[in-house]
């Protein structure tokens, strides 16, 4: 049960957003900025940094929202399954492979990047905004899944609810839906 | 050496909201409506939970300049500030912030850290929902705002005369992007600290 008194129509992040609009705002801002904005990224990539980061955190709802997200994105299920279970051997170029080890290093924490994994990502051509939006991103989940935990919110009843979550997420995107969301009650 | 190519004129977190003016915005609005709000906790209380967070996160610019802010907000007291960045359960506060700043720790850890007892000794001793969620929505940004600053290295200045200077500039002005678009705080009397 969450620890506060959120919609139980809306699980996870979305009830917390809801609950409180004015620091849902900025939240929903940045993440639309660096999943969504423009960026030699592929929106897939920049999801893939969500997933491991929320992965590796152990947060239930965001590794599968993003994952479902991911999935949506490419029209298969096994990329974002592979980068979850082992990095180095994931079907992503190694580029992605060096920027997703320091999202995963920006998880633990980022004291633990280091200058031969800024090394390695760079002669694998990527580029100083490339490495500031991994990191970002890695922050960012580092955000949203102790949000999401530390509020102890509910996990949906029925795992369908992601693909449709995916599926808002690919389609609008990570503003506020204009109507909001009584539609799910 | 920070990773990325930033102005080496500005530390810390400015140095990167100065490389990415477009995520600087919503990042300063958060951090003005956790910090900048005396609704049911006062903004010391605010940048004390902070300094905690930064602290456990060994982030030494975020520790050193979020505790400096709270010394703004707390008259100079800086000894107190000092207390309970590393040792809060001794220090002079209420209960209801230490049982508080005990809900920051979890979270520092991981959210599943959080107790549901950890919960109802808070609101036993008066914490409200918006408490409890400020808190928490606290601790989880100051676990994104180090990760950003020592995820790419970005300076943190030694010299300790220098963070008083720009906490006073947060006090007075809040955050926003004119911590790094303004020419940085120096000290009026140079060469004090040689």
């Amino acid at each position: 049960m969450p620890h506060i008194p959120l919609e139980s129509h809306l699980p996870g992040i979305t009830g917390l957003l809801e609950y409180r609009k004015d620091t849902g705002q900025p939240i929903r801002e940045l993440t639309e900025i660096l999943l969504r904005g423009e960026s030699t990224l592929t929106r897939a990539e920049r999801e893939l940094i969500a997933t491991v980061v929320s992965n590796g955190n152990q947060c239930q709802f965001c590794s599968a929202a993003h994952a479902a997200t991911v999935d949506m994105l490419l029209g298969e299920s096994e990329t974002a399954a592979m980068v979850k279970a082992d990095i180095p051997t994931a079907p992503v170029s190694d580029k992605m492979k060096a920027l997703l080890t320091i999202a995963d290093k920006v998880r633990e924490s980022g004291k633990l990047v280091t200058a031969a994994h800024i090394e390695a990502a760079k002669s694998a051509g990527a580029t100083d905004r490339e490495i500031h939006d991994t990191v970002l991103i890695a922050a960012l989940f580092c955000l949203y899944n102790r949000y999401v935990d530390g509020m102890a919110t509910a996990m949906p009843a029925d795992s369908s609810y992601f693909a449709m979550l995916a599926d808002r997420l690919v389609n609008h995107g990570y503003y506020r839906l204009p109507q909001g969301y009584d539609h799910l009650k | 050496m920070p990773h990325i190519n930033v102005d080496e004129n500005l530390p810390g977190i400015r140095s990167l909201m100065a490389f990415s003016p477009q995520t600087a915005t919503p990042m300063g609005e958060l951090a003005n409506l956790l910090l900048r709000s005396n609704d049911t906790m006062s903004m010391a209380d605010r940048e004390l939970i902070a300094t905690r967070v930064s602290y456990l996160n060994d982030c030494f610019y975020c520790q050193h300049s979020h505790g400096a802010i709270a010394v703004c907000y707390l008259g100079g007291n800086t000894e107190l500030v000092d207390q309970v960045r590393t040792d809060y359960n001794n220090a002079p506060i209420s209960d209801k912030l230490k049982a508080l700043l005990s809900t920051a720790a979890s979270v520092q850890k991981g959210g599943r850290y959080v107790t549901p007892q950890q919960i109802e000794t808070a609101k036993g001793l008066g914490a409200t929902d918006n408490d409890i969620h400020d808190t928490v929505l606290i601790a989880a940004a100051f676990c994104m705002f180090n990760r950003y600053v020592d995820g790419l290295a970005s300076a943190a200045p030694t010299d300790m005369s220098s963070y008083p200077l720009r906490a006073k500039q947060i006090a007075e002005k809040g955050y926003g992007n004119h911590i790094f678009s303004n020419k940085q705080p120096v000290a009026e009397t140079e060469g004090i600290k040689g």
